[in-house]
């Protein structure tokens, strides 16, 4: 079904740095955070495919199944998932605070505003 | 990237998202693809037209093309793929993440939690600490979030009454 191989990891490197390179190349906050979720799922991704096992089956006991995927990837993730939307709401409403204080959510029109930083 | 329209960008970012749930179906993650489908595609999505809503919807276009990002990125992706050399094959069954304490999991977890859902026993037993600790992160980062928008609505008032 899946074939052996290191391409997840060339896929998750690759979604890494699309993410990596979004927020370092927008000055717009959105989109920046847009860019730390693409990057977060590629983490997620690779974890998940450290546990996957060959011709084994999801986590769930059954009589039928004996090979099981590693649960203790899935189980860090879900944590993550739950963290990263914490962390990403946090981060929207800064930018909702930001515009409130300076009219524009673009990086350079802020630092423009702010001499002294 | 080129988008200067967010709404589509947001939409785009929710689409991705649920591909991505199907990409860990695939690797056999069911509870994880449901936790992003409805979260990641779901919550992300919302939260990020709600700040749309109170923000502005169009980017700006960029003054100049900026090449160091490039050069950054691709440098550090010529590194991580390097790195990906040494690294077990996909699915290998002997590789050192899948021989530690998953084992028992799989084999205890049915007499000891009495879940068939492994990751469920996993979660809310063995690792129970993590998910309270979770709990924490959520409960101050929703602090956060009502303390950073709630004064907002404060001071517009006091602003309306001088």
């Amino acid at each position: 079904m899946i074939e052996p191989g290191l391409y997840n990891y060339w896929i998750v490197v690759i979604l890494m740095m699309a993410g990596f390179f979004i927020v370092m190349s927008h000055g717009n906050l959105v989109k920046k955070i847009v860019g730390l979720n693409i990057f977060q799922t590629s983490v997620f991704i690779l974890y998940i495919s450290f546990g996957k096992v060959s011709d084994a089956t999801a986590p769930i006991l059954d009589e039928a199944y004996t090979e099981y995927s590693n649960p203790l990837p899935h189980v860090l993730i879900l944590t993550a998932i739950v963290v990263g939307v914490a962390t990403s709401a946090l981060g929207l409403a800064l930018i909702v605070r930001i515009r409130e204080a300076y009219g524009t959510v673009e990086e350079d029109e802020i630092i423009a505003q702010d001499p002294d930083s | 990237m080129r988008l200067r329209h967010l709404f589509a960008v947001v939409m785009l970012s929710g689409i991705y998202s649920l591909l991505s749930a199907g990409i860990f179906v695939q690797l056999d993650a069911v509870d994880v693809a449901f936790t992003e489908a409805a979260v990641g595609a779901g919550i992300t999505t919302i939260l990020m037209l709600g700040t749309l809503a109170l923000t502005t919807d169009t980017e700006r276009p960029p003054v100049k093309r900026q090449w160091l990002p490039l050069v950054v990125v691709l440098a550090t992706g010529a590194a991580l793929i390097y790195g990906t050399l040494d690294l077990p094959l996909l699915g290998d069954p002997n590789a050192p993440a899948n021989l530690h304490v998953a084992p028992r999991y799989i084999e205890q977890s049915g007499q000891e939690v009495g879940v068939p859902n492994i990751v469920t026993s996993v979660l809310a037993s063995y690792r129970g600490y993590d998910t309270l600790g979770e709990v924490t992160v959520i409960f101050t980062a929703g602090i956060g979030v009502m303390v950073l928008l709630g004064g907002t609505r404060r001071r517009k008032r006091k602003k309306n009454r001088p």
